[in-house]
């Protein structure tokens, strides 16, 4: 029918859940922006407030697993997570019900925002389904607790292999595998043996393998001599936060969570409930996400002009949100980076 | 500076003199603990040392055994790092078994900027406190299906709670100020659950040290970006691992800083972050400012107090004043020229002992 026929004539639908707190404030920037670069996609918006099933139990609602088998991509503001009532993060949800199984943070320092580092550029890549996030914890005796960490051949050779895949498709020479297998010998010696199998059917791209404390280490000493990064679950939550602070923190950076059933590109900054609502927040973060999300859709001269503007706008300095050091509302700093978008194109 | 400390130990001591273990260890090890005993030597520190060649090729339970037994004979060892070679599947970390078999239970990491040493930041001066026996580090692993393995991380109250005591122990007897827990309690909820509550259950007997606690990931973060936050850290085995590698690498790099594992009888003194920097091996270009300043914080532990002062200064000013510094750190001296450049700062200050 018409509809069917106006998809497939390029405009490609994509599932946006605004999220809480400055949430609806920046989706609504990012919109803006991609509707001032004829960005060729219809937004659908759902929401994800869980709703109480039969049994009682709260999960996510049904038009969020419509939404994104029909459109397989999503960008995704922050979500509040209710604390002390025992329920499951939303994040988590999301994550399992998508196998979102690889996290994807691009950290590059941004000109006019000063840090002690100009000279970043890596990619974290983090497998997200297994490892210490397993879940499985037990009290062997009172006060002894064991937590499982949960290392797979499956899991990790399909995070390595995204990893190279990454790599040739971003124009990135090297990967390097984060480890620990001198002192987790088998379970970190697994997720090594798999990224140094898929690094011999990958022999275009340098491989590398480093210690995870010698990461940390070498990074925050010269973050230049790092490329893209694969790691298990733990080490890449905390070197994606640590290249985040490099280049001034979440504000700035973009994620995106691969997944073998689609994927959801998100801000990986909190709600910020303290500047809600008062058009003062920096949509950044979201903007670049939703960027990783239009190279994804391979829509990259609109990724380039969007990403461009607003690195333009913030490397001259004149129009920059308050945690940037500026004056400027969000809603400034949207038109401004509209108003280059446009002259681009 | 480690004074409150020496109510622990048991040492070797003969007519005023000890007689402390040297493990040589890999890569650079061996080389820096030589260079350790020569300025020793110029400064007339009272110590003797019982040379034991211990490296990842002497892996047999001999040579672990005399080690250890060497250890528990003197009270006191210092080390160089031991390569675990990982591709072995027969090959444990003998750094593990030492720490675990004298039951070295903490480890501490003093981070301190240096005058006139480049660095991203300067205003770091932090103390990680780490536990050094337990967590991810138990090397409990197993493989009960192809392709799918277990690691467990073991978190004990018994242990979590002597590694808090000693924290706010330490900050008190250092006169610092606040303690910060690190964890993934959110995640882990029943394993750093537990070392959250144990810390803070202990902060409630110290009124007048500030507690608060940060996620691991967090802390990373705020430690590139906030870092004249930190005071006392005090963390489970891993994220100890990894913050204690990020401030180190704040300050200037694995060469600069001393580390040290202490426990309820015995102590060992190494660098901070452990490595054996085999790459640097036998190039004269290694920096030995880390290495010597452990040796100062052993003086320090055996209450030698004149003689690591001396050396501790003469280190300093070599580093700050003068600038001879090696290459890791931006300078062009060599190993052997820092190391010479220390004497000459010693030489002229022990002709009036
Ligand atoms: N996009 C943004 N633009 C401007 N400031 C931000 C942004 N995101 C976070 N902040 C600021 O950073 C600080 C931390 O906020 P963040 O939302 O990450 O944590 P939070 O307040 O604990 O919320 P949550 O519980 O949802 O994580 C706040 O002061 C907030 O104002
Ligand atoms: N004494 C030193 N002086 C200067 N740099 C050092 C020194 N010791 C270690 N380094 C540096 O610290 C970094 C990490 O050291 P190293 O190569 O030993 O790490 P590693 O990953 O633990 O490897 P290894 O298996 O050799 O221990 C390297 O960049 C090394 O050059
Ligand atoms: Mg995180
Ligand atoms: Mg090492």
């Amino acid at each position: 029918d018409g509809v069917q026929r106006l998809y497939s004539s390029g405009i490609q639908r994509v599932t946006m859940i605004p999220g809480d707190g400055i949430g609806p404030e920046i989706s609504a920037a990012v919109k803006q922006i991609f509707a001032a670069a004829d960005a060729p996609l219809d937004w659908e918006d759902v929401d994800v407030t869980p709703v109480k099933g039969p049994d009682g139990k709260f999960r996510l609602p049904q038009a969020v697993f419509d939404s994104m088998a029909k459109t397989k991509v999503g960008l995704k503001g922050p979500l509040a997570t209710p604390i002390g009532k025992g329920h499951q993060s939303l994040n988590l949800a999301l994550r399992k019900a998508f196998s979102l199984y690889a996290n994807v943070r691009p950290c590059k320092s941004i000109e006019g925002y000063k840090t002690p580092y100009d000279d970043v550029d890596i990619v974290t890549i983090r497998e997200n389904t297994e490892g210490e996030y397993s879940g499985i914890e037990h009290t062997i005796v009172d006060g002894v607790v064991q937590s499982i960490k949960l290392i797979t051949e499956e899991a990790s050779m399909r995070v390595a292999e995204y990893a190279f895949e990454y790599a040739r498709n971003n124009d990135r020479s090297t990967v390097t595998a984060v480890h620990k297998a001198n002192i987790m010998r088998m379970s970190d010696g697994l997720f090594l043996k798999c990224c140094r199998d898929v690094a011999q059917k990958n022999k275009d791209i340098k491989f590398r393998e480093m210690y995870l404390d010698t990461v940390c280490l070498n990074m925050v000493q010269d973050p230049s001599e790092f490329d893209v990064l694969v790691m298990p679950n733990l080490y890449g939550d905390i070197l994606s936060d640590l290249c985040a602070g490099l280049i001034g923190g979440l504000g700035v950076t973009p994620s995106g969570n691969i997944g073998s059933e689609g994927a959801i590109f998100e801000s990986v900054h909190g709600t910020a409930p303290d500047i809600a609502g008062q058009d003062k927040a920096n949509p950044t973060a979201l903007l670049l996400s939703a960027v990783m999300m239009l190279r994804h859709m391979k829509l990259n001269d609109h990724a380039r002009r969007i990403e461009k503007s607003c690195l333009e706008v913030i490397r001259e300095g004149n129009h920059l949100t308050a945690d940037l050091g500026g004056n400027t509302t969000c809603s400034q700093f949207t038109t401004e980076i509209c108003r280059r978008v446009q002259e681009m194109s | 500076m480690l004074v409150s400390i020496s109510y622990l130990f048991k040492q070797a001591q003969y007519g005023g003199r000890h007689t402390v273990t040297l493990m040589t260890g890999d890569g650079v090890g061996p080389e820096l603990l030589g260079h350790v005993q020569e300025v020793f030597r110029y400064a007339g520190a009272p110590i003797d040392f019982e040379k034991i060649e211990i490296n990842s090729s002497t892996n047999s339970p001999e040579v672990m055994h005399n080690a250890m037994l060497s250890v528990r004979r003197n009270g006191v060892a210092i080390k160089g790092n031991i390569e675990t070679k990982f591709d072995d599947p027969t090959f444990k970390s003998m750094n593990v078994a030492l720490r675990t078999g004298l039951n070295l239970y903490a480890s501490i990491v003093c981070c301190k900027s240096i005058p006139n040493v480049s660095s991203r930041q300067n205003k770091i001066d932090m103390i990680l406190i780490r536990e050094n026996t337990e967590g991810e580090y138990r090397q409990l692993e197993h493989e009960n299906v192809k392709g799918v393995v277990e690691s467990l991380k073991i978190i004990t109250r018994e242990r979590s709670t002597r590694i808090a005591e000693f924290a706010f122990d330490y900050a008190v007897h250092h006169g610092r100020k606040k303690v910060t827990a690190i964890h993934k309690a959110n995640i882990m909820k029943l394993g750093d659950g537990l070392f959250l509550e144990c810390c803070r259950s202990v902060s409630k007997k110290y009124p007048d040290i500030e507690f608060n606690d940060l996620i691991i990931d967090n802390a990373s973060m705020q430690m590139v970006s906030r870092p004249e936050q930190f005071d006392v850290l005090v963390s489970p085995n891993l994220y100890g691992n990894v913050l204690s590698n990020i401030a180190v690498g704040l300050v200037g790099g694995a060469g600069l800083v001393p580390g040290m594992n202490i426990g309820s009888g015995y102590a060992v003194f190494e660098t901070g972050t452990r490595n054996s920097g085999r790459s640097l091996t036998g190039k004269n270009i290694a920096n030995p400012v880390g290495m010597l300043l452990a040796g100062c914080d052993m003086l320090d532990y055996l209450s030698h107090h004149r003689h690591a002062t001396l050396i501790r200064e003469s280190v300093q000013n070599v580093l700050s004043d003068k600038g001879v510094q090696t290459p890791d750190i931006g300078g062009q001296a060599t190993t052997v020229e820092v190391v010479q450049a220390v004497i000459d700062e010693i030489k002229p200050k022990t002709k009036s002992w």
